[in-house]
């Protein structure tokens, strides 16, 4: 269980975080999206305790972080990748951050051969690929058997095989009653991985809900049409609810009506029609709708809200 | 899923200072860099002790009464500890730099939100070694001295007046620049921003005091850091140097204060 209340931080006049609220239950995959510098990986190392907010509250497991007396057992993090020394090997890292809570080397050992890293973990980590880079964050995670992960970016430059397996990873984590919470850029990856969402723009809280929900709203279907008769046919669809659109020639993108309604109104006035196709819009497109409106919701010209505005602009 | 779940019990450990030190302790040897800076740092020692202590003996019949007089078989002999400060001083900023630079204190801080813990477990890790290496290599470079000065029969004993003082003072000196090294690299955050620190204050300082007027150079230089410092290393005190212990006291002050600034700087600033 992570709560973040009123969490703000600034860096002088630029405000990364500002009274951001949000609550993450455990059992359940939650992605935490927005776009980059949206204040992502800020919040996540103020619910670590590696920054300090300037004011509001973290709580992980119903503690700020630094109280917790065992904290590789409460949350396991992967901040970013590359927070390893690269002249030690996999093996001893991860020796190393056990021996800070006296977790014992044979799980070193199981939580290589769970990632994968087995055959590299006795080499130097400078010259591992961004993949198993990843994988090294991803077994110090999971290093102390936590009951919550925090994972930032986790799928981020990795092959079809691993974003595959990381997915399949989330989820059997949240299906052992854990929670976590990870964050992206990519609503496509978090639709497929995660359940609910916390979603995030300039530092302000803009969406939590669950996936369900989000992809129900913005699949705001529309309907491609081609025909070598657009004119006509557009007439006949023209109604109070619809809007017709056309960027080619003898292709209409009709919302507001049915495949189903437009078939019929077509067949009803003999017009011919070449292809008839529902079309979802995507959830990348939603994202970046909703995304697109935070930013302008902030521009409002009251003067806190300016000042805010220039200071997440610099 | 069976993945992730575990089949070792996972012990719910508390963080202690005896597992932070035990963790730094596997960090500090677990890198390469570790084992080749301190092994030229003695190899510097005992070489430049052979080197000088030969050139030493072979002059020596050429040498003015007064200097055959001053002459500082001890002092001479560990006279590589100059090198060695270098090694020492880079190897303790890298102690935590090494840990900026790469992101790894993230993970580390992580593991340690207290924070302090992992300061005094890696000066403790790092000042333990380098007290007990930096002893063996002014006992080499003593022994080894020694054995060349013996052709003129000029070469001291360590039972000696004063001799072990310089011998094992070298070792504690090298020690607080490696100490001041980790706290000035916890200061500044960054490599060469800890090792331009270091090595300004220990050499620079100096060289900048020479420039000003010379009776500024016998009030203020005593207590300049290294000169303070290596009032240990000499056999009898030059003019205008501290006394042993006083100089050694003084270092080990401005080693303390840099510490402390440390501490305040990595309790309170953002990771």
């Amino acid at each position: 269980m992570i709560e973040a209340t009123a969490l703000t931080k600034r860096y002088g006049p630029k405000t990364a975080v500002a009274d951001l609220s949000f609550q993450v239950k455990p059992g359940v995959v939650t992605g935490f999206l927005g776009p980059n510098g949206a204040g992502k990986s800020t919040t996540m190392r103020m619910l670590l305790g590696l920054d300090t907010p300037t004011s509001g509250t973290a709580r992980v497991n119903g503690k700020s972080y630094a109280d917790h007396a065992a904290p590789l057992h409460e949350v396991g993090a992967m901040l970013e990748a590359r927070a390893i020394h690269t002249g030690r090997t996999a093996f001893n890292h991860l020796l190393a951050l056990a021996a800070t809570t006296g977790i014992p080397r044979s799980r070193v050992d199981e939580v290589i051969e769970l990632v994968g890293l087995a055959d590299v973990a006795r080499k130097r980590a400078g010259g591992f690929s961004l993949g198993m880079g990843q994988r090294l964050g991803i077994a110090s995670a999971l290093l102390g058997d936590p009951a919550t992960v925090i994972l930032d970016e986790p799928v981020n430059g990795l092959d079809p095989e691993g974003i595959l397996w990381i997915r399949n990873l989330l989820k059997g984590l949240a299906a052992e009653g854990r929670t976590v919470f990870v964050s992206s850029h990519l609503m496509s990856e978090m639709a497929l991985t995660a359940e609910h969402l916390i979603i995030v723009g300039r530092g302000r809280l803009i969406a939590d809900t669950s996936v369900e929900e989000f992809t129900r709203q913005a699949s705001t279907n529309t309907v491609r049409v081609r025909t070598p008769d657009a004119e006509r046919l557009r007439e006949r669809l023209a109604g109070p609810d619809v809007t017709i659109t056309s960027e080619e020639a003898g292709v209409l993108t009709v919302s507001g009506l049915s495949s189903e309604q437009i078939g019929t109104l077509a067949a009803e006035h003999q017009v011919v029609l070449y292809e008839l196709a529902t079309q979802q819009a995507s959830l990348e497109e939603a994202f970046m709708e909703l995304t697109k409106d935070a930013v302008e919701y902030q521009a409002v010209p009251s003067a806190t809200r300016t000042h805010v505005t220039e200071g997440t602009a610099a | 899923m069976t993945s992730a779940t575990i089949s070792t019990p996972v012990r719910s450990g508390k963080v202690t200072q005896g597992r932070v030190l035990n963790s730094e302790w596997i960090k500090f040897r677990s890198l390469r860099s570790t084992y080749l800076t301190l092994l030229i740092a003695v190899a510097a020692m005992v070489g430049i002790a052979l080197l000088a202590c030969w050139a030493a003996a072979n002059r020596w019949q050429h040498l003015p009464m007064a200097e055959r007089a001053s002459f500082d078989a001890a002092g001479r002999s560990i006279d590589g500890y100059v090198f060695a400060q270098l090694a020492i001083g880079v190897l303790g900023v890298l102690v935590i730099t090494g840990e900026y630079s790469t992101g790894m204190i993230r993970a580390t801080l992580s593991a340690v939100p207290r924070r302090l813990p992992v300061l005094w477990a890696k000066m403790a890790v790092f000042g333990g070694v380098t007290l007990v290496l930096a002893s063996i290599a002014s006992l080499l470079s003593f022994f080894a001295g020694q054995s060349m000065l013996a052709s003129q029969h000029i070469q001291t004993t360590l039972s000696a007046p004063g001799v072990p003082r310089v011998v094992f003072g070298t070792a504690i000196y090298l020690t607080l620049v490696g100490l001041f090294g980790v706290a000035m690299g916890a200061v500044t955050r960054s490599t060469p921003g800890g090792i331009a620190s270091v090595f300004g204050m220990l050499f620079v300082l100096p060289l900048i005091l020479h420039a000003l007027p010379s009776s500024w150079v016998d009030d203020i230089g005593p207590y300049l850091p290294s000169n303070a410092g290596q009032a240990l290393t000499v056999l009898h005190a030059e003019p205008h140097q501290l006394a042993p212990w006083t100089g050694a006291g003084l270092f080990a002050g401005y080693v303390a204060v840099t510490v402390v600034i440390a501490a305040v700087q990595l309790k309170r600033r953002d990771a």
